[in-house]
C-alpha cells in the first residue's frame, strides 16, 4: 500500500519553512534585520502592494526571518499558514478584529489567562464587542450562550490557572452547528501535545513566548488558520466574504479561499494595528522550536512527578493536574492529550493566602515571576498577579481560589525541583 | 461572482477588478479536486494588467453547483457553455493538470474560441495510480495526502514559500480535503481514462505555452515536453525547483513565464 512519506513532527520542528539561505548558504535561519525591501521596478512594487504577487514590502507586514517562524508554526499545527505577532495578546486581538465589527459577540470559556479575560471583559466592550463567559466543563452552556450576533467561540486547551481540559470535539461541534468558528489558545499544550485542528478547532493561537520559545528571552505570538472554516458559506463574516473598500473592493474569500482570513488579517491588521514581531525575536523563538519535542517530553515527565509529589504532601489540600487520576478531566485528558498534559499545574496549600505567600517567598530554585513555559521552574500566586483585575465572581467562575499557587514545571533535575518545593512547603506551614 | 450555466451557478474569481469593455479574456481552469483559488498568485496579477479574468470553479468544485462532468470532453463542452453564458467569444485559456487537458481539448475541438493556450503540469496521458484512485473513490484522506505528496516538489514540502507565512503543503491538502465527496474520484477517473491527448495536441493551432515543473512527479517533464512537440505553434518553459503545482509553488517564476505571452 502506498503511503505519503511526509516529514514528521520532530523533523519539521527543525526544518519547516526554511531553505538554506540562497545568497550565502547559511544553514541557520539568518536574522533579516531590515525594515524594508528593494522592489525590482515600479510594476513589481505596485503588484506587491496590490496583493497580486508574493513578497516582502515592509517588516511591519512581513519579514523573511519571521516568515520562517510563521511557516514552521503552521506546519507543526497542520494549518494553511500563520501570522506571527508581537505577543500572544496581539494575536488574539488581530484575530478578533479581523473577524468581527462593532456589535459582535464572543462565547468564551471562563477559564482564561487573566489578560485575555481582561481584553474580553473591559477592552473589547469599548469597541462594541461583548463576551459571554461560560463554564468550560459544560459544553451545553456554550450552546445556550450563542446569539444571532455571535461570531466566535473561544477557549484554552488547558484552562489558566485551573488546568481544566476543554472538550474540543464537543465544543467544536456546537460551534460548527451554529455556523461559527472555534478559536483555541493552545499555548499550554503546544502542537507537540495536541494538534487542535485535528480536534475540531478552526483557528489556533499561541503565546510563542512560552513553551515554543522555551527560553524566556523573547516575547511573541502567532495565529494559525486551519483553512477549514467556510467564511462565505457561514454568511456571518462580511469582512472576509464581501468586497473590502480598503483594497479596491477585493473579496478575500473569492480570491484567496482557505487563506482568506490570513490575507485579510495581514493586509489590514498588520498594516493598520502594527503589532509585528521583530526578526530577532523570531530568530530566538525558532531556536526554541528546534528542540520543542525533546523539551516537552522532559516538561511532561517532570510535571507528572511534581504533581504526584504534591498530591502526596500533607501541606497540600488539592492539586490540579489533568495527568492525575484525581483530576475531574483525567479521562478526557487521556483521550485528547495522550502524549501528556503539559507542565502547568496549580495547587492549594493548607493555610490559604498566607501559606501561599510564604511558600512563594520560600522557594529557592523556582523563580517567582509572571511567565510560564520557561526551561526553568516558575511559580506565581494568580489572585494577586496575573488574574488581579478579575472580580471575586469572575475568579470563582475561573476556579481561582485565594490560596491557589500556579507552577510551571521546568527542565531541571526532577529531584532538585521536588527538594525545593519540599522545603518551601515545610516553611509555608510554620507561619 | 456567479454565472448561470445549464441553470446552475458557476462561481468565478475575477481577480477583484471590474474589467473595462472589450478587454481580452483570460480563463483559468484548475486541476482535479481543486478550485479557483489555486490561481491566487496569477488571477489578480493578470486582472490588473488589463484582462478580464474568469477563474472558474468547475461544476461541483469550490462554490459552483452541479455534478462534475465525467470526461475531459464533457468538461470542455461545459466550458464552452460557460463562455456562452459569460458572453465570451474567444479567450486565452490557462489550465493546470486536468485543467490543461480541458483547455487543450477545447482548443482542439473549438479552435475559433481559443486565442492562446497555457498548459501547466500536463502530459499526453495522465494515468492515475490505482491505489490513489481507490482511495479517492472511498473518499479517504489518503487521496489528498498522496496528491500533495506527489504533487509538490521536495523543496515545497519543506517550505520557504515566497508568500510569507503560507504553508503550501497544508494549503493544498486542506483544499483537496474540503472538496465535495466523490468529486476528486470523478476528476481523477476522467484523467485516467483520457486517451485523446496526442490527437488533440496535433489539432491545436493557436499559440501555446507549456509551463512544466523540473521535478514534477505527476506529469513528468519529459512527457510534458513530448506533448509540446506535438503542438505546432508552441514553446515550453521549465520551472526550476518545482513539482506539479508550479503556479502555487513558484509563482514568481510562473509570472516570468506568462510575461510577454499572456500579460
Amino acid at each position: 500500500m502506498v503511503t505519503p512519506k511526509f516529514l514528521k513532527f520532530d523533523t519539521l520542528s527543525l526544518h519547516a519553512g526554511q531553505q538554506p539561505d540562497p545568497a550565502t548558504g547559511a544553514r541557520a535561519v539568518p536574522i533579516y534585520q531590515t525594515t524594508s525591501y528593494m522592489f525590482d521596478d515600479t510594476d513589481h512594487a505596485a503588484a506587491l502592494y496590490n496583493l497580486e504577487r508574493p513578497g516582502h514590502i515592509y517588516t511591519r507586514l512581513t519579514n523573511p526571518t519571521v516568515a520562517v517562524l510563521e511557516e514552521r508554526v503552521a506546519a507543526l499545527e497542520g494549518g494553511v499558514g500563520a501570522i506571527a505577532t508581537a505577543s500572544g495578546m496581539a494575536a488574539i486581538f488581530l484575530a478578533i478584529a479581523t473577524l468581527m465589527n462593532e456589535g459582535g459577540h464572543i462565547v468564551s470559556s471562563g477559564s482564561l489567562y487573566g489578560g485575555t479575560h481582561n481584553l474580553f471583559s473591559f477592552t473589547l466592550p469599548r469597541f462594541g464587542i461583548t463576551t459571554t463567559f461560560v463554564d468550560v466543563r459544560d459544553p451545553d452552556a456554550f450552546k445556550k450562550a450563542i446569539r444571532p450576533e455571535t461570531k466566535l467561540v473561544f477557549g484554552e486547551t488547558l484552562g489558566n490557572p485551573g488546568i481544566e481540559v476543554m472538550n474540543l470535539p464537543a465544543i467544536a461541534d456546537i460551534a460548527h452547528e451554529a455556523g461559527l468558528p472555534l478559536m483555541i489558545d493552545a499555548t499550554f499544550t503546544t502542537p507537540y501535545l495536541m494538534r487542535t485542528f485535528d480536534q475540531g478547532a478552526d483557528l489556533a493561537m499561541h503565546s510563542l513566548t512560552k513553551f515554543l520559545g522555551g527560553h524566556g528571552i523573547a516575547i511573541g505570538g502567532a495565529i494559525v488558520d486551519s483553512g477549514k472554516f467556510d467564511w462565505a458559506a457561514s454568511g456571518k463574516f462580511p469582512n472576509l466574504s464581501e468586497p473590502y473598500a480598503g483594497y479596491h473592493d477585493l473579496n478575500f474569500a473569492d480570491e484567496f479561499g482557505t487563506q482568506a482570513f490570513l490575507m485579510r488579517a495581514r493586509s489590514e491588521g498588520m498594516m493598520n494595528f502594527g503589532a509585528c514581531m521583530s526578526p530577532t525575536n523570531a530568530f530566538h523563538i525558532l531556536q526554541g522550536i528546534e528542540t520543542l519535542p525533546l523539551r516537552m517530553q522532559k516538561h511532561v515527565a517532570n510535571a507528572g512527578a511534581v504533581a504526584e509529589f504534591l498530591e502526596a504532601s500533607d501541606e497540600v489540600e488539592w492539586v490540579n493536574y489533568p495527568g492525575l487520576k484525581s483530576h475531574a478531566d483525567y479521562d478526557l485528558a487521556q483521550s485528547l492529550l495522550p502524549k501528556g498534559c503539559g507542565a502547568i499545574l496549580s495547587f492549594g496549600l493548607k493555610g490559604g493566602r498566607k501559606a501561599g505567600k510564604t511558600f512563594i517567598e520560600s522557594v529557592k530554585l523556582a523563580s517567582h515571576l509572571a511567565n510560564i513555559g520557561d526551561a526553568k521552574t516558575l511559580v506565581i500566586h494568580p489572585a494577586s498577579t496575573t488574574h488581579q483585575q478579575m472580580t471575586a465572581e469572575a475568579l470563582a467562575t475561573a476556579g481561582i481560589g485565594e490560596g491557589l499557587v500556579r507552577l510551571s514545571v521546568g527542565l531541571e533535575d526532577e529531584g532538585d525541583i521536588i527538594a525545593d518545593l519540599k522545603q518551601a512547603l515545610r516553611a509555608s506551614q510554620k507561619v | 461572482m456567479d454565472i448561470i450555466v445549464d441553470g446552475q451557478k458557476a462561481h468565478v474569481a475575477t481577480g477583484g477588478r471590474e474589467p473595462l469593455p472589450g478587454e481580452p479574456v483570460v480563463i483559468l481552469i484548475h486541476g482535479s479536486g481543486m478550485d479557483r483559488t489555486v490561481w491566487q498568485f496569477q488571477s489578480r496579477n493578470i486582472a490588473f494588467r488589463g484582462r478580464r479574468v474568469l477563474g472558474v470553479d468547475l461544476p461541483g468544485h469550490g462554490r459552483s453547483e452541479g455534478a462534475p462532468p465525467k470526461t475531459i470532453a464533457a468538461m470542455a463542452d461545459w466550458l464552452g457553455r460557460f463562455m456562452d453564458a459569460a458572453e465570451v467569444e474567444t479567450a486565452t485559456l490557462i489550465g493546470h493538470s486536468m485543467g490543461s487537458l480541458i483547455a487543450m481539448d477545447m482548443a482542439a475541438r473549438y479552435p475559433e474560441r481559443v486565442e492562446k493556450l497555457v498548459l501547466m503540469g500536463v502530459a499526453e496521458t495522465m494515468p492515475v495510480h490505482p491505489e490513489l484512485l481507490e482511495a479517492a473513490r472511498q473518499n479517504l484522506p489518503l487521496a489528498p495526502e498522496l496528491i500533495v505528496f506527489w504533487g509538490l516538489g521536495d523543496k515545497a514540502k519543506i517550505g520557504g514559500h515566497p508568500e510569507p507565512g503560507l504553508w503550501i503543503r497544508g494549503a493544498n491538502e486542506t483544499l483537496l480535503k474540503l472538496s465535495q465527496k466523490g468529486v476528486l474520484a470523478t476528476d481523477l477517473t476522467a484523467c485516467d481514462i483520457y486517451t485523446e491527448g496526442a490527437a488533440a495536441a496535433q489539432k491545436v493551432t493557436c499559440p501555446t505555452l507549456f509551463v512544466l515543473g523540473r521535478n514534477d512527479q505527476m506529469t513528468p517533464l519529459k512527457k510534458g515536453l513530448s506533448l509540446a512537440d506535438l503542438v505546432k505553434n508552441s514553446h515550453a518553459t521549465v520551472i526550476e525547483r518545482s513539482g506539479h503545482m508550479m503556479m502555487c509553488e513558484r509563482p514568481n517564476q510562473v509570472y516570468d513565464a506568462l510575461k510577454g505571452f499572456v500579460i
